[in-house]
This record gives C-alpha cells, sequence and structure tokens, in this order.
C-alpha cells in the first residue's frame, strides 16, 4: 500500500502540532494586524512597529536555525558558514530592492546610488534582471543553492568531517566578506544596500507593506517546519541520522554519503537564502557584517540552546537568544558577547539537549513523581 | 563445495547495475565457480607491509575461516575487498568480471558483498526494525529514499529477519539498548537484509556467551551454500563448529590452508602462534 504525499505530510505531524501551528498562524495573519492597524499607538493592545520589526526579523533567524538544524542536528554536520548562504540570499533580493529606488535616491539617477559614486555607467552584468522580482526570487533560491551545491560537492567528496569541515565553512563567509566588502565587486561595498523604498512597487515602509512581509515570514517559517518534520521523518531523515551516527556502516550497505549530505547541505542553504530575503526588506539593510563568522557562529548558538535534533528547540533557541539579545544591548550593550559566551558554555556542559532538552526532563521527573 | 544452482538462478544483472543507475558495476559471474579472487595484494603503510603478495580464492557457496595472530593482515584484507583500502599493486576480483578496486563501498556493497565489523557497528538511536530497514536490499539513492514507503511484503521480510536474529520482541527498542551478543546479532541480520553473495564476518563472536557462539555457527552453516562466507575468527571452539577450510595469515600472506586439523598441525603455524 502506498500511501499518497498529501497524507503523508499530513501525518508529519501529529494533531497538537498541527493545532499549535493554526494558532500560531492565526496570531501572525489575524491577531498581530488587527492590534497594530485598530488601535491607536497609545493603547495598551497596539502591537508596535518596532515590536513587528523584532519579531519579524526573529523568525527570519528562526528559519536559519531549522536550516542549520537539518545539517547539524540530523545530519551530525557543524556548518559555521551559514550566515553567508542568509546573506547571499539578503544581497539577491536586496538588488531588486535597489532596483525598486528607481529615481529617487539622492542622485536621481538610474543606476543605484552607490554606482553613481564609484563613477560607473551603467550597471555590472550580473546587475542584468534585478528590476525583475521574478528574476530577483529565482536567484535567492538559486544563488545560496549553487554556492552551496559547488563547495560540498567537493567537501563531502574529499570526506572532510567534523572541525576540519566547520572551520573550512567558517573560512568560506569570512572570504566571501573580505569580498563583499571591496566596491569593486558591485554589492555597495562595505555600506552594502540600504534605504530602499519600495517592493512591487508598494511602499516598503507603510504598515500594510511590513504586516504583508511579517505575514510571509509567519507562514514561511510554518511550511519549513511541516517541510522538515516530514524530511525527518522520511526514510531520508533516517538514512541522514545513520550518517551522523555510524558513516562507515551506511555505506557498507550501500547508500552514499555523499549525496544524502549534499542533498541536505543544498536545501538548508536554500532555506537560509529564502530567510535572508525575507530579512532584508524587514530590517531595511544589507551588508557584509552579516557574513562575519561571530554570526555564524551565532547561529549554531541558538540551535544548541534550543535543542539540537528537534525541530522545535532551534525556534525557541533563535526567539531566546535573540530576545535577550535585543534586551542586553539596550541594557547592558558591552556585556552581550561576554553573556552569550557564558550562554554557549553553559549549555554545552550542562544542557547537551538544550532547552527543549531540560523540559523533557522535566517532565520525565514530574511523572516519574506522581507515578 | 561448489554449489552453482543456487547461485546461478538469478537472471544475471538483476541486481546492482540498475539499482544504483549513476554507478558503473559490472554483472556478477560465478560461472566459474569462483566468488572471491585475491591475486598478488600488497598495501603498505608507510612502508610497513600490511598485505604482502596475499593470494586468496574463495568458492561460490564456501564457508571460509581466517586466522592468524594480531597485526597479520586480516582486517586490511576485509578493507581491500570492501573498498576501503587501496590496494598499491594485486587484483581483486568478485565473480569472474568484477574488479572490485575500481569500486566505491557503496557500490561494492550493491554489487553483493556485506560486511560485519570487528566491534558490532549498528545505528543506536533507530529502533531494531529501522536498522534493519535501512539495510534492507533496495534502491538506495536520495530519491528514493525521500518517496520510499514500506511495502507489506517488506515488513514481512523485516519481520522473518527479526525471527531468524531471534530479535523479534526487540523490534521497537533503540539499538543501543542491546545486549552485546544482540548487537552482533542484529548486525549480521542488517547483512542478510542486503541479500549479499559474500559475507565478510570480522570476529562476529566476540563477547557473545558460548550459548549464542554456538547458535551463531549453525546459522552461519545453514547460510553456507546459499551464500559464500568469510568469516575472521580467534575462536577455535567456532572455528572448528563451522568446519570447512581454514587460511592460516601471517604478515600478510597466506602461511597455510586446509582443514583446521591439518592447519593445527602445521609446524609453521604452530610458531608463528607460540612465538619464536
Amino acid at each position: 500500500m502506498r500511501k499518497p504525499l498529501t497524507l503523508r505530510i499530513l501525518s508529519a505531524l501529529d494533531t497538537k502540532s498541527w493545532l499549535a501551528l493554526g494558532v500560531f498562524l492565526a496570531l501572525a495573519l489575524l491577531v498581530v494586524p488587527v492590534l497594530h492597524l485598530n488601535f491607536p499607538e497609545d493603547s495598551a493592545f497596539h502591537v508596535s512597529t518596532y515590536a513587528i520589526t523584532l519579531i519579524g526579523k526573529i523568525m527570519c533567524y528562526a528559519l536559519v536555525a531549522v536550516a542549520m538544524d537539518l545539517i547539524w542536528g540530523y545530519g551530525g554536520i557543524l556548518s559555521l558558514g551559514h550566515g553567508l548562504f542568509f546573506a547571499l540570499g539578503g544581497y539577491a533580493f536586496g538588488m531588486y530592492l535597489m532596483r525598486q529606488i528607481g529615481r529617487d535616491g539622492s542622485y536621481g539617477a538610474d543606476l543605484p546610488d552607490f554606482m553613481v559614486f564609484l563613477d560607473w555607467k551603467e550597471l555590472p552584468w550580473f546587475w542584468l534582471g534585478s528590476d525583475s522580482f521574478g528574476w530577483a526570487s529565482f536567484l535567492v533560491l538559486a544563488v545560496p543553492a549553487v554556492v552551496a551545491f559547488v563547495f560540498g560537492y567537493f567537501a563531502f567528496r574529499s570526506r572532510i568531517k567534523g572541525v576540519y569541515f566547520s572551520i573550512i565553512t567558517q573560512a568560506l563567509t569570512y572570504a566571501a566578506m573580505l569580498l563583499f566588502f571591496r566596491n569593486e565587486t558591485g554589492f555597495g561595498g562595505n555600506n552594502g544596500f540600504t534605504d530602499f523604498k519600495r517592493v512591487l512597487g508598494y511602499s516598503i515602509t507603510s504598515p500594510e507593506t511590513r504586516l504583508v512581509l511579517f505575514g510571509l515570514t509567519a507562514v514561511m517559517l510554518a511550511a519549513t517546519l511541516v517541510f522538515a518534520a516530514w524530511l525527518v521523518k522520511s526514510k531520508f531523515g533516517r538514512v541522514l541520522t545513520a550518517i551522523r551516527d555510524a558513516e562507515s556502516r551506511v555505506m557498507f550497505i550501500g547508500y552514499n554519503p555523499l549525496w544524502y549530505k549534499l542533498t541536505i547541505w543544498v536545501i538548508s542553504a536554500v532555506l537560509c537564502g529564502i530567510a535572508g530575503a525575507l530579512y532584508v526588506p524587514q530590517v531595511g539593510i544589507i551588508n557584509p557584517s552579516e557574513m562575519s563568522p561571530g554570526n555564524s557562529i551565532e547561529i549554531a548558538i541558538w540551535v544548541a540552546v534550543g535543542g539540537r535534533g528537534t525541530l522545535i528547540g532551534p525556534i525557541i533557541g533563535a526567539f531566546v537568544v535573540n530576545l535577550a539579545k535585543s534586551w542586553f544591548t539596550v541594557s547592558f550593550p558591552e556585556y552581550w558577547l561576554f553573556f552569550l559566551g557564558l550562554l554557549f558554555i553553559v549549555v554545552t556542559l550542562m544542557l547537551p539537549q538544550g532547552l527543549v532538552g531540560l523540559w523533557k526532563k522535566l517532565m520525565a521527573k514530574k511523572e516519574g513523581a506522581a507515578a | 563445495m561448489i554449489l552453482e544452482t543456487t547461485l546461478d538462478d538469478r537472471p544475471e544483472g538483476s541486481d546492482g547495475a540498475d539499482q544504483m543507475g549513476h554507478f558503473v558495476t559490472g554483472e556478477l559471474d560465478l560461472s566459474h565457480g569462483v566468488a572471491l579472487y585475491l591475486e598478488d595484494i600488497t598495501v603498505s603503510f608507510d612502508g610497513f607491509k600490511a598485505l604482502n603478495n596475499l593470494n586468496l580464492a574463495i568458492d561460490a557457496g564456501e564457508l571460509r575461516c581466517i586466522i592468524g595472530p594480531n597485526g597479520a593482515g586480516k582486517t586490511t584484507m576485509m578493507d581491500v575487498i570492501t573498498g576501503k583500502t587501496r590496494p598499491d599493486s594485486g587484483k581483486a576480483y568478485f565473480g569472474q568480471t568484477i574488479d572490485l578496486t575500481r569500486l566505491t563501498e557503496p557500490e561494492i556493497a550493491h554489487v553483493g558483498i556485506g560486511r560485519k565489523f570487528q566491534k558490532p557497528t549498528i545505528f543506536e538511536q533507530h529502533t531494531v526494525f529501522e536498522n534493519l530497514e535501512l539495510a534492507m536490499k533496495t534502491d538506495k539513492r536520495v530519491w528514493k529514499s525521500l518517496m520510499a514507503w514500506l511495502a507489506g511484503d517488506e515488513r514481512d521480510k523485516i519481520a522473518e529477519t527479526l525471527r531468524l536474529i531471534r530479535l523479534d520482541k526487540e523490534a521497537d527498542r533503540p539499538a543501543g539498548l542491546l545486549s552485546h551478543g544482540q548487537k552482533q546479532w542484529l548486525e549480521i541480520g542488517m547483512l542478510l537484509m542486503q541479500e549479499p553473495k559474500l559475507l565478510l564476518l570480522d570476529e562476529p563472536v566476540a563477547g557473545m556467551t558460548d550459548d549464542e557462539t554456538m547458535r551463531t555457527a549453525e546459522l552461519f552453516v545453514s547460510l553456507a551454500g546459499k551464500h559464500s562466507l568469510v568469516v575472521v575468527e580467534h575462536d577455535m571452539a567456532f572455528v572448528e563448529k563451522l568446519g570447512g577450510l581454514v587460511t592460516v595469515l601471517h604478515e600478510g600472506s597466506v602461511l597455510a590452508e586446509g582443514d583446521l586439523a591439518t592447519v593445527q598441525n602445521d609446524q609453521r603455524v604452530i610458531e608463528v602462534y607460540l612465538g619464536r
């Protein structure tokens, strides 16, 4: 008996999880917009623009965290360069947003401001088609996919593993950052892209546009969660965790780990690209600092804090760490990095399964006490 | 020892090549009665010759034991056969046509060679059932795994193997919780799920109780004929129970070959084992 795919996707989550997902989407698509638009700013029920931007941003991070968990938690491959794929998606969509500025830039020219500043007379070849939303969306998926495929193919074929792989990914994102810092590269140098005006012709700062972007991010996060749940429950997912636990056994029963690793690696990179593309219009800026090694390490910390090898863990981790970050960087800006480091050490030493693991342990204890 | 009839009843090329698709593999040809053929295999690590002009031929359906002191090259020999280590020189053929030195580990698994490691290597986080499911002979490409769904006859096959390795009551337990002997059996079960023509078993009864050891011997004897088996073992009671030819390796080459009694009375073998 073969089950149709739709049924299999339905069975990826249990009833409780589907319900939770429904509540989350209702909040993001109905409650937040109503509270934002229909209540005056001084009302207790008003959801501020700041809150929407912050939550929208963190949802993008949560998406990255799920992507990271697929490759690290389930595949056992620690990437310390996932910020690169996030930034590539962001830059790909940022090119489109730059073109949407049109002649409203400070120089009133057809070219983006930074090109005028560099005295360029025409668009470089790789900017061709960047005024098309469709082409930009394609690039958001294709650029991270191609970079991940080429890099992953050679790395996995050479059987580079463990800490060596992590270090190489770290070097990769660092090299890309240096490349993007150069003005000649054609992506705005260290300033990157900013001062966006419109997306699809709509003002990018209008409350409605913000809410649409916010809603899209929520839908994308939910869809990714369902997709990831289906993926890890499929036989593919079982092979993947088997590669994580005993790669040589997997090879000797006839699976080629190269293609399994490469598949999840590319999927993970594409998800990061999508997150980056959703992030840029909400935050309003993309620059090479997104590719800094520290950013990629932070992604790993979200996943470790939440609990790797669980799908909800990375989302919780991304929210907890980033909410803490936005509070810390306002109240005690100079202590944030110390706190982050401390958090990572504490989690690694005391909570190897992260917050989700802690929760499970507490529940088990409670059950044990009740019995 | 040659049981061609049981081995040749499948249409040639029905496995391996078309399952892996993108892999170029030959067809298993056992028409001359030889399952595995190693000729003048030499492997050296930093000047140390782990294998030194090793010659070995295993007949189709044969059960062969390999013994030898530590460092004799037993594990290296298995590494060469399964593609983990490439020989510096020499030939390694599976059947008449398949050149093992040109294939990768997964390709070798697909043409029909299964390997059990010295230390039981199973997927500890997966259930016993899932361990067998993953090992099952099927199309093992990524896309097929994404869409895979267990059919009824596949479940039956897993259930049958579970009974054979006496783990049917443990089917839904994580494999990491099994006893050492049970893990050894599970790994043997995983090999059987692959339906290999040749099984390489590296110290399969290490850590088993005497009772388990004897049951394992019975299982292997029953598998011979349908499969070729190469068993590396130190346990002489087990080797005796298996019957069959015994090959003694020493310093990377064959020192003696014959039935157990002959080999045990060979003066050179005694010297090697008792030390010089």
